[in-house]
């Protein structure tokens, strides 16, 4: 059912690494065993229609939220530990929203340094050092002062990158991070995310946007109902998708 | 001051506006240290009741049920009762069964005084408000918000005291202030316990000298400019706290 058998043994040992992972709410299933890999440096959209469980999913692998069952592993740490080191989890796992969710009372440079500086109680001095060249990275160069409801959406999530990466993650989760913005706008969002992708950065892509996935992506999962129905590179999967509900999304999607 | 003095007893003699407090020393004494018992009451019951605020706030969020219900009910009681009567319960009803202390001549006194039974009521029935204000101050931040923080590797209570409390205080400071202006004026009830703040004492001296409209006029004058002030210094703090681009 979760079509593993046709996954290429992968060389390097995963990063990321579910296994038949199972999530209800109440009685409700919503993820009916989930099991990928993901390699270091790997990038891995997962498309599908919406309702089909990707942000549950996502959600389980920064423990976010808990699993019902199955297993998930990220680097060396079992997520499903009850004895589980939340920190030490989410130092790995940078985690990127479709609301960017920014800490409204607080500048761009701000948002992007309090993390670092609360939580892993570094050096103020470092910090901003980083936290700029940071910003700087997302093309946000003489913004730091500005507060997040004064910077466009696509701004805004530009600095909530920014900011899940002054944590130095191993591994980054975008959930529709493109889905609330203005179409003018969604580019250099796209653009950032690439170059991440381009410097080796390990990612996790929920999206919408075939173009990007197509483009972006070494691996492609299209979840329907809880399961993955079909998977492969993008090349394969838009042009030679086998499953006839694959067929009808991509049909409507692209 | 010895003209301002002449000028209001020349005012009395001519039209019969008597205004004592302006050039009796014995009056204007009087009306300013009640002044000071106003500024006293007010000041103690808002820091108390802004604690109690903040702490009934933290235990509605509390694991337990029996803490959170134990709040709810004090809510409950002290908004849903007159002000008035929580100072009468309190003065004549646990004041009287609390038992006193001894003093040097072999009396009984009792343990706490007026003025702090006027404090400790003024608190509680402002407190429980504030309870309420706070929550929703606290509720208003969004649940995504501090989803964020959780994802940053913040603890709760870092995520508490780093984003949701100073978020939640601006969202209820308009609140706040009403609440705490409402106190301020609330403290004319102390008044029934004789305790000998600005209205007691304006009181006193109409019926002496027979002024009870001008009295009144000052009295009201008095207020204004009290409340006034507060207000214009808690809406500065208001200003400072806006943050630029939200809620726009
Ligand atoms: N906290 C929750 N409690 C109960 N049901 C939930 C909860 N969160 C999600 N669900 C349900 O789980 C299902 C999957 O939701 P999820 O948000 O993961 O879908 P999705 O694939 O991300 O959809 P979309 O593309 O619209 O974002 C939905 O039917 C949703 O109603
Ligand atoms: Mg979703």
């Amino acid at each position: 059912m979760s079509g593993d058998s046709v996954v290429a043994p992968k060389l390097a040992a995963p990063i990321v690494q579910l296994i038949d992972v199972r999530k209800t709410f109440g009685a409700v299933p919503v993820l009916n065993g989930i099991s990928f890999d993901v390699a270091k440096g790997e990038v891995v959209c997962i498309i599908g229609p919406s309702g089909s469980g990707k942000s549950t999913l996502i959600r389980c692998i920064n423990a976010l939220l808990p699993v019902t069952s199955g297993t998930i592993r990220v680097a060396d740490i079992e997520v499903g530990d009850p004895r589980l080191d939340k920190l030490a989890l989410r130092r790995k796992v940078g985690m990127v929203f479709q609301q960017y969710n920014l800490f409204p009372h607080r500048t761009a440079l701000q948002n992007v340094m309090m993390a670092p500086l609360h939580v892993l109680k570094q050096d103020r001095i470092e910090v901003e050092a980083r936290a700029r060249a940071l910003l700087a990275k997302v093309q946000l160069a003489g913004k730091e002062d500005t507060y997040p409801g004064e910077l466009s959406g696509g701004q805004q999530q530009r600095v909530a990158i920014a900011r899940s990466l002054a944590m130095r993650p191993e591994v980054m989760l975008f959930d529709e991070v493109t889905a609330a913005l203005d179409p003018e706008t969604v580019k250099e969002v796209l653009v950032t995310i690439h170059e991440l992708a381009d410097e080796g950065m390990t990612c996790l892509l929920v999206t919408h946007e075939m173009g990007f996935a197509r483009e972006v992506a070494d691996h492609i999962y299209f979840t329907d109902k809880g399961v993955i129905v079909e998977h492969g590179p993008p090349q394969e999967f838009f042009t030679a998708a086998r499953d006839e509900r694959t067929r009808r999304f991509l049909s409507q999607v692209l | 001051m010895n003209a301002v003095a002449d000028w209001f007893r020349t005012l009395y003699e001519t039209t019969g506006i008597n205004l004592t407090i302006f050039y009796d020393a014995y009056d204007f004494q009087r009306y300013a240290a009640g002044i000071g018992m106003t500024l006293f009451l007010s000041v103690a019951s808002i820091v108390a009741s802004v604690v109690i605020g903040a702490a009934g706030a933290a235990a509605q969020g509390s694991g337990s049920a029996l803490v959170r219900q134990s709040v709810q009910a004090f809510v409950v009681v002290f908004r849903n009762t007159p002000p008035l009567v929580q100072i009468f319960f309190f003065y004549f009803g646990v004041g009287a069964v609390i038992p006193g202390i001894e003093t040097s001549y072999g009396t009984r006194e009792p343990l706490l005084g007026n003025v702090a039974w006027a404090v400790i009521s003024l608190s509680l029935f402002a407190g429980a408000f504030n309870v309420e204000i706070f929550r929703s101050g606290i509720e208003a931040v969004p649940r995504t918000t501090l989803e964020a923080a959780e994802a940053l590797g913040y603890t709760r209570l870092g995520a508490y005291r780093h984003i949701v409390l100073p978020l939640a205080v601006r969202v209820c400071l308009p609140a706040l202030n009403n609440n705490l202006i409402n106190l301020l004026k609330t403290t004319t009830l102390a008044y029934a316990i004789a305790v000998p703040e600005t209205l007691y004492a304006a009181k006193q001296i109409w019926s002496e000298s027979q002024n009870v409209l001008e009295m009144m006029l000052l009295l009201l004058a008095t207020y204004m400019v009290l409340v006034g002030v507060f207000a214009g210094l808690m809406h500065q703090w208001e200003r400072q706290m806006r943050i630029p681009g939200y809620h726009r």
